[in-house]
């Protein structure tokens, strides 16, 4: 927290380059050892528009994409209208001094003017000026004293392979800006220090596929909605290589089914969506419940309800993973807190899923699924746990017992394919062998007594689940004046918040947080609160519907609430003087 | 030579709960007998059903089954034959099943060409909640859901649209002539692709219009008139026979067969690697798939 840090913000319309300009960046960052967080602002239009990314780039660990940045590069007017008030003493903003004007009575006391004719610049490499904003990158780059060997390398990983030309353009380009720093009084001499040890940068989509290969997924159904689309793009560029089928199918109701069937067949199978295209899922998840198919559903939240906010985050959807389907079926929620996170708990919901039967839910947000975070090497050696299957060519007197009544409620499996173990998985009611007591049986005596053995068998899995899924965990000072109550991604900026009023305000502050969702860790949790004084349940939704389920769960009402619900991820400092405010 | 299969393999103990009369025993038995023609293990065979009184079916047989829900069973189908296209993945249900509530699945699973056998039971009426409409019903016919002016829409083509989506395999069959429809399910089961077959399959409880006596005075084997099942645009032709254009001829029998059509399966990048269900888990090469990441 005490080292400088760069902070970069590039604005522009959407078209102008500004994502690809912020993930070079951000790439540079990391390439240069430092720990990277970015967050994307962006609207659903494909021209037009004002979008932003901010890269925050640290010698320490980073847990949000900060506050204000020390660098702004304005590809048009609307940014510098927007944020040229932000940037803080000692920065700088870049603009193209040909259609961008600032106003200097705005822009705070000590920070560095730097216009330049980016279009001009550029189109002494190349006519159409398409490399206008690497003009502008290659400025911040030097601004921040970045190594230049960064910014080659970058361009040859993104290029070199099929157009070697743009990258010998783009570092062309990215020189043509850092001469430009150079002549108008050269870097902000921040004094950021690169420790030079390459880090791995990715999202948390990425780390979500990227931990489903390692639990050896082998189908993968998806129809295209924001903020998820990403785990379809890297699915289906990389799973073919490793034997995963990959489809991007006609609707959300063929994903989940087709991921039913592929599990009943007897692979690992997933399906990853948005709250709007998990609504069609609602349909057949319970299925997967009834049939006892193991799934692994990934929903990454965006601003609802309806189509909401397409391109802004959101932890709104938990009541709808909570209540999906009809009836009662055992189900696992889980929600990652971090990148790393995204990667652990997608592995692990495989064997859940496998273990138990039954379908397990991922439950993430735009802002850590689409935000690049870096993080340790990723070990792909997790365990791999299968569950209960039946051996291969036994006998069996009539039908096999698919859904035999056991203790655990996990009945052995039995794959299409294996000899002598037919049966017939039954989403209507069934009894152990598989046959319906639906139809002709329900209501007759020994049936009613038969439906409800095998809906507690089902029902039976949440034991065994719960004790199976991460607990909820206290980090933070033993002894603090006040716990924070969180879920899923508003890890980092609450942790960040908890460090600065520690450090700058002596207020101790701890953290409660749950990785599982459901089933719900109620003795845990109560023990925990026991021990605590007052607390601040922080969510995104307007409801609070996490603290609906844990006082649902433990009877427990948090002390005070902040919720958020304008499309914007908590910031650190917002959480930061809402502490302040309560313990005031 | 002694089967290795008799009929009775595939029976299993459950009886079937239809209606005396159904046209779905025939169709049952029409399956079963196809499978023993072509001497399928039945643990290689996979049975998909959605739900209605014709989605029953895989109860009765002792193959596995997946008895799913309503309308989704040909995409349940898909992703069972995509983790494992060494299993015999086998499609029933009914035509408010298949061409009411899961016609788009059906379309887009044709225009995979994925190497499934769906066999649509087509009383043109639902069964199993008592008597509404179909999407295949005729015009003016009066049920539960159209009491005052009957059907005011058009019923679906069922082959037109198969030949439109792009199966390989085109046939409608009838429970009256059991030997034709196992014949004609053999056939599409052994084509390698989408192969359907409407099975006309009287609902003798609900529907007093399409009727054994009905059909049995309009059909006629359209094969046995010369028709050329290569031929796409005869069948095109042949299709609009019935129910849309005219209602008085029904041609049965196989309308289009095309074994040149690659499969999804041939195409399919991740079978490189084999049979997804045989693939051993885990991951060799995992700096490599860091790289991207550094
Ligand atoms: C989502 C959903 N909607 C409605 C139903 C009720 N339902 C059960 S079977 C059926 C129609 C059956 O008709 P068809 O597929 O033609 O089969 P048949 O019974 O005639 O063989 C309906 C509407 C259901 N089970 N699920
Ligand atoms: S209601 Fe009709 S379709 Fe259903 S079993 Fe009876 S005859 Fe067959």
């Amino acid at each position: 927290m005490s080292l400088p840090e760069i902070v970069f913000r590039v604005g522009g319309a959407a078209g102008d380059g500004v994502s690809s300009t912020a993930e070079s960046f951000a790439k540079m960052c990391s390439r240069s050892g430092l720990h990277v967080w970015t967050y994307s602002s962006y609207q659903s239009v494909i021209r037009g528009g004002h979008v932003w990314t901010q890269v925050r780039g640290s010698p320490e660990p980073v847990l949000s994409h900060g506050t204000v940045p020390n660098v702004l590069v304005c590809l048009n007017q609307q940014t510098m209208d927007v944020h040229q008030g932000d940037i803080l003493a000692g920065g700088a903003i870049v603009y193209d001094s040909d259609l961008v004007k600032p106003d200097p009575s705005r822009v705070a006391k000590g920070v560095r003017l730097l216009g330049m004719s980016l279009r001009k610049l550029a189109q002494t490499i190349t006519p159409n000026a398409i490399v206008r904003n690497t003009v502008a990158l290659g400025a911040a780059v030097r601004l921040y004293e970045i190594d230049f060997r960064h910014v080659e390398s970058a361009f040859q990983d993104i290029w070199g392979d099929k157009k070697p030309e743009i990258v010998e353009q783009n570092v062309r380009a990215a020189k043509l800006g850092a001469d430009a720093v150079d002549r108008a009084g050269g870097s902000l001499h921040l004094g950021v220090p690169f420790p030079e040890e390459p880090r791995y940068l990715m999202t948390g989509n990425e780390a979500v596929a990227l931990g489903a290969l390692a639990a050896g997924v082998r189908f993968h159904a998806q129809y295209p909605m924001t903020p998820a689309s990403s785990i379809l793009h890297w699915m289906a560029a990389h799973g073919p290589a490793h034997g995963v089928v990959v489809k991007q199918v006609e609707d959300e109701l063929a994903a989940m089914n087709m991921a039913i069937g592929a599990g009943h067949a007897g692979v690992r199978s997933m399906v990853a969506t948005s709250g709007g295209g998990f609504c069609l899922m609602v349909e057949a998840i319970g299925q997967a419940g009834m049939t006892e198919t193991p799934l692994v559903a990934v929903v990454v939240q965006r601003g609802g309800p309806s189509t909401g906010l397409p391109t802004k985050t959101e932890q709104g959807d938990l009541n709808l993973v909570l209540g999906a389907g009809q009836g009662d079926w055992p189900r696992g929620i889980l929600a990652p807190r971090h990148t790393q996170e995204c990667f652990d708990l997608t592995a692990k919901a495989f064997n859940l899923a496998e273990v138990y039967q039954t379908p397990i839910v991922l439950l993430s947000d735009l802002y850590l699924g689409e935000g690049f975070r870096t993080v340790d090497k990723l070990d792909f050696n997790v365990p791999i746990v299968r569950g209960l299957t039946a051996a291969d060519g036994g006998a069996i007197q009539g039908r096999f017992k698919r859904y035999a009544y056991t203790d655990s409620g996990v009945s052995p499996r039995a794959f299409p394919g294996t000899r002598g173990y037919q049966f017939v998985a039954a989403t209507d009611e069934h009894m152990e062998n598989g046959e319906l007591i639906s139809d002709v049986l329900a209501g007759l005596p020994e049936f009613v007594e038969e439906r409800r053995k095998m809906h507690e068998k089902r029902m039976r899995k949440l034991v065994g689940l719960r004790k199976d899924m991460p607990p909820p965990e206290l980090w933070g000072s033993a002894n603090a004046d006040l716990t924070l109550i969180h879920w899923g991604s508003t890890w980092g900026p609450a942790h960040e918040a908890i460090l600065h009023v520690e450090e700058e305000d002596g207020v101790h502050v701890n953290s409660l947080e749950f990785p599982t969702l459901f089933p719900f860790h109620a003795d845990e949790t109560l023990r925990i609160l026991k021990g605590v004084k007052r607390t601040l349940s922080i969510e995104g939704n307007y409801t609070g519907q996490f603290a609906r389920l844990l006082r649902a769960e433990t009877g427990y009402q948090p002390t005070f609430s902040f919720p958020k619900y304008d499309g914007e991820p908590f910031t650190w400092r917002e959480i930061a003087d809402k502490i302040l405010e309560v313990v005031a | 030579m002694k089967l290795a299969f008799e009929l009775e393999t595939y029976k299993s103990e459950v009886k079937p709960t239809w209606c005396p009369g159904c046209g779905d025993f025939a169709v049952l038995n029409a399956l079963q007998h196809a499978l023993t023609e072509l001497q399928l293990e039945p643990w290689n065979v996979l049975l998909v059903s959605g739900i209605g009184c014709s989605s029953n079916l895989p109860q009765f047989l002792s193959t596995y089954g997946f008895h799913a829900i309503h309308g989704r069973a040909v995409a349940v189908a898909e992703g069972a034959k995509l983790a494992n296209p060494d299993l015999h993945v086998i499609v029933t249900g009914g035509d408010g099943d298949g061409y009411g509530i899961g016609v788009g699945h059906f379309i887009h699973a044709m225009r995979r060409n994925l190497d499934l056998t769906y066999i649509v039971m087509n009383n043109e009426i639902y069964g199993l909640t008592t008597g509404q409409a179909s999407p295949t019903s005729e015009m003016g016919m009066k049920t539960k859901s159209t009491p005052i002016a009957g059907v005011i829409e058009n019923p679906i083509d069922p082959i037109a649209l198969a030949l439109s989506s792009g199966a390989t395999y085109v046939a409608r069959a009838f429970s009256g002539d059991v030997k034709q429809m196992s014949e004609l399910v053999a056939k599409g089961i052994e084509h390698h692709g989408f192969s359907l077959i409407d099975a006309l399959s009287p609902c003798v409880t609900y529907n007093k219009i399409n009727t054994y006596e009905f059909f049995r005075k309009r059909v006629y084997d359209l094969n046995k008139e010369g028709h050329d099942a290569g031929d796409l645009k005869a069948a095109f032709l042949k299709a609009l026979e019935w129910p849309v254009v005219q209602r008085d001829r029904i041609p049965l029998g196989l309308f289009y067969r095309n074994d040149k059509v690659p499969t999804y399966e041939d195409l399919e990048p991740a079978y490189k690697k084999g049979n997804p269900v045989k693939q051993p888990l885990g991951v060799a090469d995992a700096d490599e798939i860091l790289k991207e990441f550094l």
